[in-house]
């Protein structure tokens, strides 16, 4: 494999940052509307983040992206490949870390919503002030763990045809016979992203649980 | 909006999608058998005294599950020939679910048996039960109640991830939909039935997993 292959598996790299950012702040944008919905005590709002949360953990994610992909085709928006793939990680990303920020929503102890109300704190200083900040530290290490799901989930935009790391190594693969090698580096970038974060989520966890104990 | 949805070519494919539908339940079992018992094989060995062993075991784990699924089943599709092993699509999918998985349940069972404590074993063995009744009653069934829920939502995720062995053409629903898909470029029609297929698996696999939970496992500790 020469530099050239080479560049072109980085240049493949590129778009699999991208698409995992894009995805993970868009996706947590929506995600806090979805938990925000998921703890509204509103029945209805309720039931309806339910279920969008449920379908997404209940499908695979490349029948969302092919959902995603041939749906905005068909309600006739012409899309570029890149922004319908990028949506379709927003939307995968925002019904997981709504489910999990739900979760760490609710781990805050309840005495700290009754103490705001008697402090006559509205709504929004409420979860802005008090609920959320303390909310987002206990759901620091599944949220990095879910940002290591979803770049691994990147890879499978290749299927549908976007040219990222893991289509990258298709194709350098197919033009000089060595899919072991080109298998093996793809996998090498793949984990210099994940691992470092991984561990950190992991030190993260070890620290709260000392913590909390 | 000038395109008018039409079933017709998911309505015919319908038996063959159904049959597919054995096909994931094939990879799904066979994944998580595999799994299991690389689970159980790599948590015995993660302590093991030869240090080599214990490194290898923490490496598998590390990498496995910081590297994406599709790449680890390329490489396997490509390496097992290389390595003497002549198997098709399918076969090598299960192999790659089952190593997948079985990363995933080292660390999942490793959790559960450090759950129990020491003082428990010594308490039975004090107690003059026999060995493997201190292993089966007081390490085995507490630690698989604890490790359940996390076990089976790996598996159903396991189960959800072996529509990827569709990019090695193993025989399973979302291949035969793939295929559905170019005969008839239905592909919205074709994906979202199959999306609710999944939806249906997923569902009656954590329906299944909760019955042999309240069966089971619904005893009161302490």
């Amino acid at each position: 494999m020469g530099s050239d292959e080479f560049l072109f598996l980085l240049a493949g790299l590129k778009w699999t940052v991208a698409l995992s950012a894009v995805g993970f702040l868009g996706g947590g944008i929506a995600g806090l509307a979805v938990a925000l919905a998921r703890t509204s005590e509103m029945p209805l709002l309720e039931r309806v983040t339910a279920g969008y949360i449920a379908l997404f953990q209940g499908t695979p994610l490349l029948m969302q992206l092919f959902v995603v992909y041939y749906g905005l085709a068909l309600i006739g928006l012409k899309l570029d490949a890149w922004v319908a793939v990028s949506i379709g990680f927003t939307l995968h990303a925002s019904a997981y870390l709504g489910e999990i920020w739900r979760g760490s929503i609710e781990a805050v102890p309840k005495g700290q919503t009754e103490a705001a109300k008697a402090l006559s704190l509205n709504y929004v200083s409420r979860m802005k002030d008090v609920i959320l900040p303390q909310a987002i530290r206990i759901s620091l290490p599944a949220t990095i763990g879910f940002l290591v799901q979803l770049i691994k989930g990147t890879s499978l935009a290749a299927i549908v045809g976007f040219t990222e790391l893991t289509r990258a190594g298709n194709i350098i693969s197919n033009q000089i016979f060595a899919p072991l090698l080109v298998f093996g580096i793809v996998g090498v970038l793949y984990f210099i992203m994940c691992w470092p974060l991984s561990l950190y989520g992991a030190r993260l966890e070890r620290q709260f649980a000392a913590t909390t104990r | 909006m000038n395109y008018k949805l039409d079933f017709t070519p998911v309505l015919d494919g319908l038996p063959s999608l159904l049959i597919a539908c054995l096909g994931t339940f094939a990879l799904a079992l066979g994944g998580m058998v595999l799994a299991i018992i690389i689970g159980i094989g790599g948590v015995m060995l993660r302590d093991s005294r030869i240090a080599p062993v214990r490194w290898f075991i923490k490496s598998f784990v590390e990498v496995i599950r910081n590297t994406p699924f599709l790449v680890q089943i390329y490489f396997i599709y490509f390496a097992l020939p290389l390595a003497g092993l002549r198997l098709d699509p399918t076969p090598t999918a299960i192999i790659a679910l089952g190593i997948n998985g079985g990363a995933y349940a080292i660390e999942i069972i490793r959790g559960g048996v450090q759950s129990i404590g020491k003082g428990q074993i010594e308490a039975g063995l004090a107690l003059g039960l026999h060995k493997a009744q201190v292993f089966r009653l007081i390490v085995l069934k507490p630690a698989l109640r604890a490790i359940f829920p996390s076990l089976t939502s790996q598996f159903v995720l396991l189960t959800l991830t072996t529509s990827i062995a569709s990019a090695i053409s193993a025989y399973e629903l979302t291949s035969v939909a793939q295929q559905i898909e170019t005969s008839s470029f239905r592909s919205f029609e074709v994906y979202g039935v199959v999306t609710v297929f999944y939806l249906v698996i997923s569902w009656l696999m954590m329906r299944f997993f909760g019955m042999i939970s309240t069966r089971y496992f619904s005893y009161p500790v302490k």
